[in-house]
C-alpha cells in the first residue's frame, strides 16, 4: 500500500484536532502552552508533506520559520509566565480574567 | 511497504503520546509524553526525506524547547492536580473538528485546483541539507535574519523577565550605589 500525501494531510488533521482540544480545555496555563506546540508541529508535518511530494522546498523553508517562531515563543511566554506565578502563586487562566495592574 | 508500516507505526505512536498530553492531569506526564510526541514527529520528516528538518526537530524541540519546559516547571508547583475547564463537551468537540475539517480545505483548495507549480524545486544529486542552505541563504535570506533577530529579541525578554532585580541598571548606578547594594547583598547571604 502506497503511502500518499493525503495520508499525512489525515494525520497532520488529526494532531491538529488533538491540540485544539487540548486548548480548549486546560486551565492551566503550562498545559495551554504544550497544546500550542502541537498545533504548530501537526502543521509542520503538513508542510514537510506537501515538499515531500510536490518536489518543492518552499515547505520545508515555512517548517524552518515555524520552528523558530515556537523556539521564542516558549522563551518569551515561560518568562510571563514565571513573573505572574511569583506575583500571583498559580498560572491558572481564570485568575487572569482581570487586567488592572 | 517499510514506508507504510513507519508510516503507522509513527501516526500512532504521535497520536497516543499527543493524546495522552492533552488529558492527563498530572503536569510531568504531560511534559514527558510530548517530548517523546517530538522525536516521533522528527522519523516523519526522516521517512518524507527531510533530513535537515529531522535534525532540527530533535535538537531544537526535544533539546531546547522540553528543557525550558522542564526548567520552567521548577518555578511552579507541579506535583499539585490540574484542574480542568468544565465546559460543554460537545461544543469543545465539534468546535475542533470544524477547525480541522478548515485546515484541510485550506490545504487541499490549492491541490485540487491543481495549479501547484514548484518555486524552488528539488535538484538530483544533491543532499537535502545542501539544498536547503542555498535556499535559505540566497531566496530567504532577508527572513532568516528577521528570524535571527526575532530570537535575540525573545532571549533578552526572557532573560529580564526571569532574572532578578532587573529592574536596575548598573550603568546608570553610581558607584556608591552599587557598593550598597553588594553590601547588602552580602549580608543577606552572611544571615
Amino acid at each position: 500500500m502506497e503511502i500518499g500525501l493525503n495520508h499525512y494531510l489525515v494525520l497532520s488533521t488529526i494532531l491538529f484536532s488533538i491540540g485544539l482540544v487540548g486548548v480548549m480545555r486546560r486551565k492551566n496555563l503550562l498545559m495551554l502552552f504544550f497544546a500550542t506546540e502541537i498545533l504548530l508541529n501537526s502543521v509542520n508535518i503538513a508542510f514537510a508533506a506537501i515538499s515531500h511530494f510536490y518536489g518543492d522546498l518552499t515547505g520545508q523553508m515555512f517548517a524552518f520559520f515555524v520552528i523558530a517562531i515556537a523556539a521564542s515563543e516558549v522563551a518569551v511566554g515561560l518568562g510571563l509566565l514565571v513573573v505572574w506565578h511569583k506575583r500571583h502563586n498559580n498560572i491558572d487562566l481564570d485568575s487572569m480574567s482581570t487586567m488592572r495592574g | 511497504m517499510f514506508e507504510a508500516i513507519a508510516f503507522y507505526l509513527f501516526a500512532f505512536l504521535t497520536i497516543a503520546m499527543f493524546y495522552i498530553t492533552v488529558t492527563t492531569s498530572q503536569a510531568l506526564y504531560a511534559l514527558t509524553a510530548l517530548a517523546a510526541g517530538m522525536i516521533f514527529i522528527s522519523a516523519f520528516f526522516f521517512i518524507l526525506g527531510a533530513d535537515f528538518l529531522g535534525a532540527v526537530q530533535i535538537v531544537v524541540y526535544s533539546g531546547a524547547v522540553m528543557a525550558l519546559y522542564a526548567f520552567g516547571m521548577m518555578f511552579f508547583d507541579t506535583t499539585r492536580e490540574l484542574k480542568e475547564k468544565k465546559g460543554n463537551k460537545f461544543l469543545i468537540t465539534g468546535l475542533a473538528s470544524v477547525a480541522a475539517v478548515l485546515i484541510v480545505v485550506i490545504f487541499a483548495a490549492p491541490i485540487v485546483g491543481d495549479n501547484i507549480t514548484a518555486l524552488y524545486p528539488m535538484t538530483e544529486g544533491v543532499g537535502n541539507t545542501q539544498e536547503i542552505g542555498m535556499v535559505l541563504f540566497t531566496k530567504y535570506l532577508v527572513p532568516f535574519e528577521l528570524a535571527a533577530v526575532m530570537l535575540l529579541v525573545a532571549m533578552v525578554s526572557g532573560i529580564v523577565l526571569a532574572g532578578k532585580k532587573m529592574d536596575l541598571s548598573l550603568t546608570l548606578m553610581s558607584d556608591a550605589e552599587i557598593k550598597d547594594m553588594r553590601k547588602e547583598k552580602n549580608k543577606k547571604v552572611l544571615s
